[in-house]
């Protein structure tokens, strides 16, 4: 199934506004792992008929990276181009697959101009499923599988979203399993705050190795979560553990995407 | 007459004193730089009810919660016998509420004495966690010395403080039995004073003045102890819930100095050699490099801080062996506060002493350590953000001082030069719709 994938430059030519605004980011973009989390939601997306564009060449990094790492300037200056181009389009709603970007659209861009109302590309599945829109395949490929959900700092504590990458996962008839931190006490994959752009300072012991020895002793099948930094720090630890053959790390999306047989 | 005289001087110094050490902890608080926390006011009031009040986020750990609820409880409700002893000293009556009040006054001060035996065990299972059994936020390094010994000493004075109290309302009931008067019948002491039984009348006179004395004095100690202890947040930890951070965890703050940079650059027809305007207040250094350049909130949440050490048994970046801790953050920012307020006070506004917060008690290393996880600020039971803190001497670093991690330059060349953190071109951002 080739994807669709329609500019908001092409939207715009053909006079049309979409619904709502994919917010790719710099991994879903760019790196080879997040870029299939970037398809599963487009054949999400496809599948359920959701009108939406991409800002392609335009999109521009939210300039969280910059912001976290104490650079003001840097981030501020991405801000201000990209509310440009956001607001020149005209857009009012964004989806985005990265917890790091939806954070800063939704609550670092309104005090430099750019109001929009942003989901999580969970939130924004399980709506779909909701409305009736995204039918489960019966028999389903994950049923009775133990899967623990690794929350985000970025989805869960900081904005509060727990919920909904763990209905979608219940929703697979699989067994949710939670690690011994998680939700408002989970534990960071190591990679926020610009961490993943870094080697981490001196210390005993890797954040994510440490995250990994919590999510191994769940005896899980699968690690999801939502985000494509955690994706890479835990796909990381597994590997440490040269597990990487028994456990997959996979996106709430990707799950879903896999179940819908999409 | 000579009792009454030597309390009235007591509560004068007791309360004097007091005064005089809140009004220089407010004036150090208040060099921070001003934030605004005057919003929501509704919602305010019922986020201090909830977590001062309430000590909702303590119970997250169900086991010390509920020893800290005991002490908490017993330290209120003994404030209303206080009430009773600051009367009896002014005017020199003995239990001055026991005719009027009746029966409801021994029901008082027996639940008193019920409160204060629980809060003694309390006091005796916090000294045992903090001492003998290993609890690893007690024994982190920035507790050795001075923080550890404070938290023993606090214990140590409710001890007494307890102690006190039972001395108190023993040879009382002891004294008023053996003048052939009618037992108090307050529930603990009544069972207390056979210990003092077989001594004269005189002897349990003497006792009861000690015990009350005692407690007065201990109460006016410890209150007196405060300001210089992390013991503060009794009080302190009501305004620093009342004026907490209400945006989502996420959101760190605007830099309105750096946006009007910004917007001067965006803008073809700014001119960029025009002078300030007239008045414009003198420009602020970007993020924080000293105590003054935190807001009044940080500072508050500075002395607020009573080193139980949730926030870095939290900590990914503390347990995995780097050097931050959120809560030697807390402490060291108090401590550098209480060194420049000092500094003001002798040698005037303008006084430098050559250090400052960054550098002389908080490194480099260990801002660079941090993920921004919020697990911190999650973990406080009064709604401390240590977070925000770091966050401002990043700023400093990065955008005053150029101090930047090597990799995290290129992170932010590659931001500003094609628009994302790696060195991609921006005209392939949509290759990957393309690709199998």
């Amino acid at each position: 199934m080739s994807l669709h994938v329609p500019t908001m430059a092409e939207m715009m030519a053909a006079g049309k506004t979409p619904e709502v605004l994919f917010w790719v980011g710099c991994s879903g973009s760019f790196d080879e792992r997040a870029k299939k989390i970037t398809k599963a939601l487009v054949k999400i997306l496809n599948k359920t008929g959701v009108d939406f564009a991409v800002l392609g060449a335009e999109e521009s990094c939210t300039g969280d990276p910059a912001k976290r790492a104490g650079n003001e300037f840097t981030f501020q200056m991405q801000a201000m181009m990209n509310i440009q181009v956001l607001n020149g389009y005209e857009v009012k709603k964004i989806v985005t697959a990265c917890p790091h970007c939806f954070n800063t659209l939704k609550n670092e861009y309104p005090e430099l101009g750019g109001d929009y109302e942003v989901i999580h590309h969970t939130q924004l599945i399980q709506e779909l499923i909701n409305q009736g829109k995204l039918a489960l395949k019966d028999g389903a490929t994950f049923k009775g599988k133990k899967i623990t959900f690794h929350d985000p700092c970025y989805l869960g504590r900081a904005n509060d979203v727990f919920e909904a990458p763990r209905s979608l996962i219940e929703s697979l008839d699989a067994e949710l399993v939670e690690m011994k931190r998680c939700k408002t006490k989970g534990l960071c994959c190591g990679a926020g705050g610009a961490q993943m752009f870094k080697e981490a300072e001196k210390g005993d012991k890797e954040i994510n190795i440490e995250r990994t020895e919590e999510a191994l002793e769940t005896n899980a099948e699968i690690i999801a979560t939502g985000c494509p930094f955690c994706n890479t720090m835990m796909t990381d630890g597994v590997k440490n553990f040269e597990k990487e053959n028994e456990i997959q790390v996979l996106d709430v999306a990707e799950l879903i995407a896999n179940a819908a047989d999409l | 007459m000579i009792s009454i005289i030597a309390f009235v001087v007591l509560l004068f110094v007791g309360f004097g004193f007091f005064g005089w050490n809140v009004f220089k902890v407010r004036s150090n608080i208040l060099l921070g730089r001003d934030i605004n926390r005057s919003d929501n006011k509704s919602q305010r009031w019922k986020i201090m009810t909830l977590v001062a009040l309430g000590q909702k986020k303590m119970f997250t750990r169900p086991i010390p919660a509920l020893l800290h609820l005991i002490i908490y409880a017993a330290f209120v409700i003994t404030q209303i016998e206080l009430i009773e002893i600051i009367i009896d000293g002014l005017t020199g009556s003995h239990r001055f509420f026991h005719e009027s009040l009746g029966g409801f006054y021994t029901f008082m001060i027996g639940f008193i004495e019920v409160l204060s035996l629980l809060a003694l065990v309390a006091t005796f299972v916090f000294l045992v966690r903090r001492n003998l059994i290993y609890i690893p936020r007690f024994r982190m390094k920035e507790m050795n010395g001075w923080p550890k010994m404070d938290g023993n000493i606090i214990l140590f004075m409710e001890i007494i403080l307890v102690l006190c109290i039972f001395t108190m309302n023993g040879s009382d009931e002891a004294r008023t039995v053996a003048q052939g008067g009618s037992s108090y019948g307050f529930v603990l002491s009544s069972r207390i004073a056979p210990l003092f039984q077989g001594l004269n009348v005189e002897t349990l006179h003497t006792l009861e003045r000690i015990g009350w004395w005692g407690h007065i004095f201990m109460v006016f100690a410890f209150m007196n102890y405060l300001p210089y202890s992390k013991h503060f947040h009794i009080f302190l930890a009501f305004p620093t819930t009342f004026y907490s951070n209400l945006w989502p965890k996420g959101r760190f703050n605007n830099m309105e100095s750096v946006t009007n940079e910004v917007k001067l650059m965006m803008d073809p027809s700014a001119d960029p050699f025009a002078a300030p305007p007239e008045g414009a207040p003198e420009p602020q250094r970007f993020g924080a490099k000293d105590v003054q350049d935190l807001t009044w909130k940080n500072l508050l949440d500075s002395y607020t801080c009573t080193e139980c050490g949730r926030c870095t048994s939290s900590c990914p970046a503390n347990m995995t062996g780097k050097l931050l801790s959120p809560r030697k953050i807390m402490m060291d920012t108090r401590d550098r506060l209480e060194e420049v307020g000092t500094n003001i006070r002798k040698h005037g506004k303008e006084f430098e002493d050559g250090k400052s917060l960054l550098g002389d008690y908080i490194t480099e290393e260990e801002l660079w350590a941090c993920t921004s996880c919020n697990a911190c600020v999650q973990e406080c039971p009064v709604n401390i953000d240590p977070l925000s803190i770091i966050v401002d001497l990043r700023r400093f670093l990065v955008m005053e001082e150029s101090k930047v991690p090597t990799e995290l330059t290129g992170m932010l060349t590659n931001i500003e030069n094609n628009g994302a953190p790696w060195q991609f071109s921006p005209a392939d951002r949509l290759n990957w719709a393309n690709e199998e």
